[in-house]
């Protein structure tokens, strides 16, 4: 199962990260996760949040451009070693990981990982094939 | 000290009466010989006949740089090639580039004027040219090297680049005159103090500097740090090249060879030529040359022409400083580059229309070219590597499309003012 994210181009200038969380907040829309990838000209921020259809019109009402990715979550103990060991069944199996990003969930006491896979399909299937979660949009709570 | 003082110290009637005998033996030898002239004087009901005197010159057409593209490569020759010795170039790279052709004659010609340039900066058969101008299609090299063997000067024929050797071959040979571009000049300045070189207690006594706008604070600081007498040299590839025109040490404008380019200043818009002192287009016409002769070629130029004696005692027609182009042309480190050339580039990768802006700056001496280019909906990645291969392909296309170095830099949409009409994508943040 994969999961929408919606990708933002930003010039690296005070205030963008600002700007763009502001539009998401007025309109309702909650950051499930987020990541930020630079360069000393641009970055582009990758998010996760609760009702994507709605974010990427509101951003791009406001001129930004967006883009909609499709990504995998890993659900994993949180504890030392938990990323080390999904790290380690894509190695064996040669999966090449775009990107990557974490966060925390609190009351389940997971991690939950988000990966860009160049062949989302198999990683799905080798992490499954070991036991390890993959995540639905419900356990992120987005619709 | 004049090269050829007969014919830069003419009396009036004495220049008019030259340039009505090579004007009528051109509109003959352009009627005749070149079809595109043949059409545009049947299409006027004019005929070589027509043309009497240097004052008829009003009755002619204009000829303009398209029509040169559009009779690419040699529609333009009104000799057959077994007379053509040599040809050479445009800088510019939109498209096919302009050719000038040349006989064994046009190369004595160019030797002649070029030797009135540089003996206009004090050139004599003693001195050592150091020649910094490209050797090549290029006009700039080749074109003061002809005239300084014409002078009998030692010429070193070290063309572009290398900077360091330069310096040292300056030291070394002890150059004392220098031709290349104002914004290499000052390059070679910034290279050589780095060097830990007094350039103050060099031989180098002047230079003629060209194929770029530059300013008169420009002439002052390569005076400065050089050391030397920098005057500027005027000329373009479809007139002869370097040659058109030099500035005297009076520095009172650039004398023209009006005996060979026969210069009128026009209103742009309208055509009609416009009083001396009046600031226009400038248009010339080739009175000598025989393999790309010209007719009222309008270089798009603007400046302004100055009749009357010098106090250097020339007579020919002198210009005022370029002060800007009738079209959207930018000079940048001696290559000429049209935003429309970037615009392809884009256009090409893009594939839609792309949003963006040029600008123009002048880091230490080097002119330094920018492209800021709008993010779009198709360019967008959310992979900061495919975005980065984005500007990479820009900038490498770009870059070999117009052969200098140009910096490239993806920006937010909307970023470019966007206006009615026709965008103001171009800033050129040099102060000259």
């Amino acid at each position: 199962m994969q999961i929408r994210q919606v990708s933002v181009f930003i010039e690296n200038k005070v205030g963008r990260i600002m700007e763009i969380t502001e539009v998401l907040g007025e309109s309702n829309i909650n950051l499930r996760a987020l990541s930020l990838a630079d360069t000393s000209d641009f970055g582009i921020l990758r998010m996760i949040v609760d009702n994507i259809d709605k974010a990427v019109e509101v951003l791009k009402d406001k001129g930004f451009i967006v883009k909609e990715t499709d990504v995998v979550a890993v659900e994993v103990p949180d504890k030392p070693g938990g990323l080390a060991q999904v790290l380690e069944v894509l190695c064996i199996a040669n999966i090449n990981v775009e990107y990557m990003y974490a966060f925390f969930e609190q009351p389940k006491d997971k991690a939950l990982l988000i990966f860009r896979f160049e062949d989302p399909e198999r990683a799905i299937e080798v992490l499954s094939a070991r036991g390890i979660q993959i995540a639905g949009g419900e356990t992120l709570g987005i619709g | 000290m004049m090269w050829n003082n007969e014919r830069e110290a003419l009396t009036d009637s004495g220049k008019k009466a030259l340039q009505s005998e090579a004007l009528k033996g051109l509109v003959k030898r352009a009627y005749d010989k070149i079809p595109f002239y043949t059409e545009k004087f049947d299409e006027l009901g004019l005929k070589p006949a027509h043309i009497s005197s240097i004052e008829d010159i009003v009755k002619l057409p204009f000829t303009n740089k398209t029509d040169l593209r559009d009779n690419y490569p040699f529609g333009m020759f009104a000799v057959p090639m077994s007379e053509v010795v040599e040809t050479h170039t445009s800088s510019g790279t939109t498209g096919k580039p302009v050719i000038g052709g040349y006989t064994k004659k046009d190369i004595d010609l160019w030797s002649e004027v070029m030797a009135r340039c540089l003996t206009l900066s004090g050139t004599t058969s003693s001195d050592v040219v150091h020649n910094a101008y490209g050797y090549g299609l290029f006009t700039g090299g080749l074109g003061v090297h002809y005239g300084a063997r014409r002078i009998g000067a030692t010429v070193i024929p070290v063309s572009g680049g290398n900077t360091k050797r330069q310096v040292m071959i300056m030291q070394d040979f002890g150059s004392t005159i220098l031709t290349c571009t104002p914004s290499y000049t000052l390059y070679l300045a910034e290279v050589g103090e780095e060097m830990g070189i007094d350039f103050k207690r060099l031989p180098l006594r002047a230079g003629n500097f060209g194929a770029e706008p530059w300013s008169n604070n420009m002439r002052i600081e390569i005076e400065n740090r050089l050391g030397l007498l920098a005057l500027d040299i005027y000329g373009l590839t479809e007139i002869i090249g370097p040659g058109v025109g030099n500035e005297c040490e009076q520095k009172t404008g650039v004398h023209l060879c009006d005996d060979h380019f026969y210069p009128e200043i026009i209103n742009p818009d309208t055509g009609e030529v416009l009083p001396p002192g009046e600031v226009g287009e400038l248009v010339i016409t080739t009175l000598t040359k025989e393999a790309t002769p010209l007719i009222r070629y309008r270089t798009r130029d603007i400046t302004a022409l100055k009749p009357g004696k010098c106090a250097c005692g020339r007579t020919s027609m002198r210009m005022e400083r370029i002060m800007g182009r009738t079209d959207d042309m930018l000079i940048i480190r001696g290559v000429n580059v049209f935003p429309s050339q970037i615009e392809e580039v884009l256009v090409r990768i893009e594939g839609t229309e792309p949003h963006y802006r040029i600008v123009i700056d002048r880091v230490g001496s080097l002119d330094v070219l920018e492209v800021l280019v709008e993010m779009n909906e198709k360019m967008i990645s959310d992979e900061i590597k495919e975005l980065e291969q984005v500007e990479l392909k820009i900038k490498s296309e770009i870059e070999s499309l117009l052969g200098i170095k140009v910096g490239v830099k993806l920006v937010e949409p909307k970023t470019i003012t966007r206006s009615e009409g026709k965008a103001k994508r171009v800033f050129d943040k040099r102060t000259l």
